[in-house]
């Protein structure tokens, strides 16, 4: 496994990456750090206890300019978007015409029909291709593939963005606001993928070394690399495209019926918006589920999960350890009559039914801004 | 002094009074991260050189220990297992695996030595 592909992209961190001692790996098309020499462990729990700084300059950026880029958004995602108050962030899915999940991103309404864009770094040339392919001639795309971004998760993330940004004590949990650092303009959310308060800051390429190296020199701040993000994300419960969500998982079974807007649902007027409906009056046959298994023994995303009867009743899309809970943690999903916390079911791990239960998500409390 | 020989899947092997006690190199545990998971075959079992016999979870992922030679298992730590951190903390020490009854004692000696391992690593 070379890192060292020419044909691998590289964030604008790379240089502090490596300066760092940081374990590269490819990740869609990127190099990317998985971890420091702090270990996963330690850099997870670091997040949980005080502040993470993490690049996730891969992903994709993008604004829709127009005073109908709300509307045409619409047209392609079941959220409100219309209702999406200026300064303010949602979480929304793209749907396929089938009622499957294109991908899942972050919307902020910026104030003067503006809309900004957080997509997939795996997802984000499909992404930015089908909503260009589908928007009236007065709302446009714009790709700033000319900006990193950062996040900077934990409990102490505000005190750290506060010191050289004083406003940001006040946003809102989902809010967004423009800060001006050194003279230099970035946009800022309030959000992240952990379930820790903290921030996600998108700043200009030639800006973001510069940036990092600033928090990073503040007490408390730690670089986490993509190992840490992913077991933060798995004990907060929430969805990795690619694994817990795809082109074929329709929102409903995947548990995130929530973000179909209220007033979405009376007008069902979104792409795939049939089958979606479809079973959310029909019920799904399966669900997205946490799942603790009993033991110490992790199981993985392919894992398949059978019943009392030994029959194969669903399998894990996400597993591993859950470093905060020291405890092997999963979500995945199964039948829906197997689907109520407490459901006790045996996951196939190396040929041997290991027993394990359906368990509440998120398995640690999110602890966001309120 | 006890001998200690290597595999190119990161295992040592030392020959105590006879037993081959197996483990993980120091590379492999650094390769693989924090360690929160270890599965050992138990004792009784008989292993064929080159069989997964063990596994080894990171945070991250899953990997196989592979029997460095053919024998019969006679004991397994189950420090590790209540410990996986051991295996990080002391890979070729209190971090051993299991301990093996050779089939050949004579095929220990084909393994390489720690100057050929280390030449080994130098290739990756």
């Amino acid at each position: 496994m070379s890192t060292d592909d020419a044909d691998l992209k590289t964030t604008p961190l790379d240089a502090l990456h490596r300066e760092l001692g940081a374990r590269m790996v490819p990740f869609a098309g990127y190099a990317m750090p998985v971890q420091y020499p702090a270990g996963i462990m330690a850099e997870h729990l670091h997040c949980r206890a005080k502040a993470a700084l993490f690049d996730v300059s891969h992903m994709g950026q993008a604004s829709l300019y127009g005073a109908d880029a709300a509307a045409a958004l619409e047209a392609l995602v079941p959220g409100d978007m219309a209702g999406l108050k200026p300064h303010r962030q949602r979480y929304t899915i793209l749907t396929t015409a089938s009622g499957g999940i294109l991908d899942d991103l972050m919307v902020a309404n910026t104030g003067s029909d503006r809309l900004f864009l957080v997509a997939n770094a795996s997802r984000k040339d499909v992404d930015f291709a089908h909503i260009a392919a589908h928007l009236p001639d007065d709302v446009k795309l714009a790709r700033h593939d000319d900006r990193a971004l950062l996040a900077l998760q934990g409990p102490a993330a505000v005190g750290v963005l506060a010191r050289v940004a004083p406003e940001v004590a006040s946003m809102p949990f989902m809010g967004v606001a423009t800060i001006t650092v050194d003279s230099v303009e970035c946009f800022v959310s309030r959000s992240g993928y952990t379930g820790e308060d903290g921030f996600e800051i998108s700043v200009p390429a030639e800006f973001a070394d510069a940036f990092a190296r600033m928090l990073l020199a503040q007490p408390g701040v730690m670089p986490a690399g993509l190992g840490a993000r992913d077991s933060l994300r798995l004990e907060a419960g929430l969805c990795l495209y690619g694994n817990d969500i795809d082109e074929t998982t329709n929102p409903v079974e995947a548990a995130l019926t929530w973000v179909i807007g209220k007033r979405r649902r009376m007008e069902w007027n979104f792409v795939g918006a049939g089958p979606i409906r479809a079973m959310l009056e029909n019920g799904p046959a399966r669900l997205r589920v946490g799942i603790r298994p009993d033991g110490r023994a992790p199981a993985r995303a392919g894992t398949e999960i059978v019943g009392a009867d030994g029959g194969v009743v669903g399998h894990v899309t996400s597993g591993g350890f859950g470093p905060t809970l020291g405890a092997p943690i999963a979500m995945g999903y199964v039948r829906r009559d197997l689907a109520a916390d407490g459901t006790e079911l045996s996951l196939l791990v190396r040929g041997k039914p290991l027993p394990a239960r359906v368990a509440p998500t998120p398995f640690v409390p999110h602890r966001y801004v309120r | 002094m006890p001998q200690t020989r290597f595999t190119k899947d990161h295992e040592w092997v030392r020959l105590e009074d006879g037993i081959a006690v197996v483990g993980i190199t120091d590379h492999a545990q650094e390769a693989l991260g924090d360690i929160v998971f270890v599965e050992l075959p138990e004792p009784g079992r008989e292993v064929a050189e080159g069989e997964a016999c063990a596994v080894v979870e990171s945070v991250k992922a899953a990997s196989d220990v592979y029997a460095p030679l053919a024998g019969k298992v006679v004991e397994n730590n189950q420090a590790v297992v209540d410990d996986p951190s051991l295996v990080n903390r002391a890979p070729t020490a209190d971090g051993w695996f299991f301990k093996l009854a050779l089939a050949d004692q004579a095929a220990f000696a084909a393994l390489l030595d720690e100057a050929a391992y280390k030449a080994f690593l130098e290739t990756l």
